[in-house]
């Protein structure tokens, strides 16, 4: 699914990601933690295909080199990422903001794009799953949106858009326990055995409901160490400053 | 940076030139020109003497400089004041007179003329150049005695009509480019709409400039009579041309007790090149008054092309509870300037206007809203709302703007809402990130800026005003 080669990324000149290497196959979760600055967003920034970053080594995500392709067509093959700080866009009604966002995907993948009353339905039954109020989706995309409505509204565009590869950038931030339970039970809901996911988290308790197959610890660009759930649950008691 | 797809840049559409043979006024500016003109168009003896007087006024005015964008000066004795295709020096009886290249421009255009091509619903006045070549579905606002033909035509038929109001609302002597306008006009709509009917059908004028050195100096007069509607939509375009060419126009509109006008711009003239060389000066005089009680004047405007636009559609509020209304959009791309807005006069009692105005500004376009709302002392209980928003894209671009308010009356409600906002790459990374590309994202956003002007459209035009709103902009982020 994901394949990543001594990875190495600057922004303005400054190196982040020193060498990385991960490979995610598909139905697999992985979860990267790490101290704040060790680059996890970067990372999550890289893979997607935001402007600005100097990029060196290889991705090759689920058959092709993503250093050819653009953010709008790797999010097109199937890679979605759930942003950490989602954007606000004023006078863009949520739900024509989804629908173009899944016709542009599906037209993508060949399928034939969804007409209005198709697409109501389908987005009503999704927002029902994650206990998202219907009036959500006629309002303005994120506008006067609390942090959990931002951050559910992620979740929901994630099953609406049926991606191979879910990111997921510290999703968990600014979450009450409610808001992580629901979130953490939409993400559930999607895993399969095709579906893959990449978690960036700095706390355990997100993975105390979405359990990992690996966790890595991310250090000034490097996966230093890679383990098993039980890393989290050790790293919360000893911290990151004692791996090297 | 990675400028991936940052620098598409669409050619303008209507950028073409149709090769007709002319025929044109001598150049320059002077008495000899005015009586060409009246002359060509078989025009009655009063309506001579009123362009006449209108260029003796004009020589005792300057043309005004407070404006923001600024422009070289004009050397109007370097310009030609009527050209008309040469197949019109008799006009056309029917759609099979007219040449064919012109016919041909018009498809084109996306404006069939012909019969079973017309627009459904939609009744078309074409001006080329400096005369109206066609208009459609004459006959069946005829039956309802609706008159919808070109000001040349009603200058002839419609005598009495067209000495009572032309000048009635911009009066003869009311600022340079308006005078010009008042000696030299050549072409625009004429439309009347009898007592209390509802016009059927959307009237439209397409109005194109093909030649090259001309001015283009329309003319347009809206009547609605007493309890009657009518919606009416202009659109323009023009070749490309390296040379600047000059638009001024006049358009005057009368509502009466309990009338309603509803006038929709859109306004595509060529822009000039990325590098701001040539394009259309858009300096044009819009005016409407609501002399009866309870009528109301609605502008909605889409401001996209132009090298300058220059304008102010405004409203006076002259009888009792009459209401104003100004939707604008204003985009700004490459080096294009607006210096635009709208002006409020409220003189009677219970007043409403409303201003909604949104500026889009680009590259390194400066984009200006400047309005007048103004409250005299016998409108009691008047309002206006005012809201002004601008978005800018990129760091090169400007948004001013600039509210007068004048108010002698204690008993009215103002409001203001003003704000500026920017897209940002952050805004569009998002939506690239599901699954847009940079032009759909731009679109989406900039769409949803526009949204409260864009729904006042008339349905048939919403559609194609949102792609220009899109095309207009492509290239402009990075």
């Amino acid at each position: 699914m994901l394949k990543i080669k001594n990875l190495k990324a600057a922004i303005n000149e400054k190196l982040i990601l020193k060498g990385l290497d991960l490979e995610i196959k598909p139905g697999e979760v992985h979860a990267i933690m790490g101290p704040n600055g060790s680059g996890k967003s970067t990372l999550a920034n890289v893979l997607s295909g935001k402007n600005g970053y100097e990029i060196e080594g290889e991705i090759n995500f689920d058959g092709s080199n993503l250093n050819d392709l653009k953010t709008e067509e790797r999010a097109q093959k199937g890679m979605f990422l759930a942003f950490q700080y989602p954007l606000e866009i004023p006078g863009v009604n949520t739900n024509i903001f989804l629908k173009t966002s899944l016709n542009s995907v599906r037209k993508a993948r060949g399928e034939k794009e969804l007409d209005t009353l198709t697409f109501l339905k389908l987005i009503k039954e999704k927002a029902k799953e994650l206990n998202i109020d219907e009036k959500f989706l006629s309002r303005q995309l994120n506008v006067g949106f609390s942090g959990g409505e931002k951050k559910k509204n992620e979740i929901l565009q994630m099953k609406l858009l049926e991606p191979k590869l879910s990111i997921l950038d510290e999703t968990d931030s600014g979450l009450d326990i409610d808001a992580l339970r629901i979130v953490a039970d939409g993400v559930n809901s999607y895993k399969n055995k095709e579906n893959s996911f990449l978690i960036i988290t700095h706390y355990q308790r997100l993975l105390d409901y979405i359990k990992p197959d690996y966790i890595h610890v991310l250090s000034a660009g490097k996966i230093i160490k890679t383990g098993n759930a039980d890393l989290g649950k050790q790293l919360e008691k000893t911290g990151y400053a004692n791996l090297s | 940076m990675n400028n991936q797809d940052l620098n598409i840049n669409k050619e303008y559409e209507h950028g073409f030139t149709t090769d007709i043979e002319s025929i044109r006024a001598p150049k320059g500016l002077n008495e000899d020109t005015i009586k060409f003109i009246s002359n060509i168009k078989k025009e009655p003896k009063w309506m001579l003497e009123w362009r006449l007087k209108a260029f003796n006024r004009l020589n005792s005015l300057k043309e005004p400089n407070w404006q923001k964008p600024k422009y070289p000066k004009i050397n109007y004795q370097d310009l030609y004041y009527y050209s008309a295709p040469k197949s019109f020096s008799e006009k056309p009886k029917s759609l099979d007179e007219i040449d064919p290249k012109i016919l041909e421009t018009y498809k084109k255009l996306g404006i069939p003329l012909v019969e079973q091509q017309r627009l459904n619903g939609i009744a078309v006045d074409a001006v080329f150049d400096s005369v109206s070549v066609a208009t459609t579905f004459k006959e069946e606002l005829t039956k309802k005695g609706i008159i919808f033909c070109s000001i040349s035509e009603a200058i002839q038929k419609h005598p009495d009509l067209v000495k009572k109001y032309l000048g009635s609302v911009i009066p003869l002597s009311d600022h340079y480019f308006a005078t010009l306008n008042s000696a030299v006009f050549t072409d625009g709509s004429f439309v009347y709409i009898p007592p209390n009917t509802r016009c059927p059908m959307e009237l439209s004028t397409y109005f194109r400039i093909n030649a090259s050195e001309t001015g283009q100096f329309e003319r347009t007069l809206i009547i609605a009579d007493k309890g009657s509607y009518v919606s009416y939509l202009e659109g323009c375009t023009a070749p490309m041309r390296d040379e600047n060419q000059l638009h001024a126009a006049n358009v005057e509109l009368v509502a009466l007790d309990d009338a309603e006008i509803k006038y929709s711009t859109v306004q595509n003239w060529y822009p000039g090149d990325k590098n701001g060389v040539g394009g259309i000066y858009n300096f044009v005089t819009k005016r409407g008054a609501c002399r009866g009680k309870n009528s109301k004047i609605s502008w909605t405007q889409v401001e996209t092309g132009s090298a300058i636009t220059w304008k102010y559609p405004s409203c006076i509020l002259q009888g009792d509870n009459s209401v104003g209304e100004f939707y604008s959009i204003a985009i700004t791309n490459n080096y294009q300037k607006a210096d635009t807005g709208t002006k409020m006069i409220h003189l009677g009692k219970n007043t409403k206007s409303k201003i909604i105005s949104k500026g889009i500004s680009a590259g390194n376009a400066d984009n200006t809203y400047r309005g007048l709302v103004d409250i005299n002392k016998n409108a009691t209980n008047s309002r206006n709302y005012t809201q002004c928003d601008s978005l800018l894209m990129g760091n090169k671009c400007g948004a001013h703007t600039i509210p007068y308010i004048k108010n002698k009356n204690s008993t009215s409600t103002i409001e203001h809402e003003a704000t500026t906002t920017k897209i940002n790459e952050e805004q569009l990374y998002y939506c690239n990130q599901r699954g847009l590309d940079q032009e759909e994202a731009v679109s989406l956003i900039v769409n949803g800026f526009c949204k409260e002007v864009l729904q006042q459209l008339p349905m048939e035009f919403a559609v194609e005003a949102q792609k220009l709103v899109a095309i207009s902009l492509e290239g402009s982020v990075g």
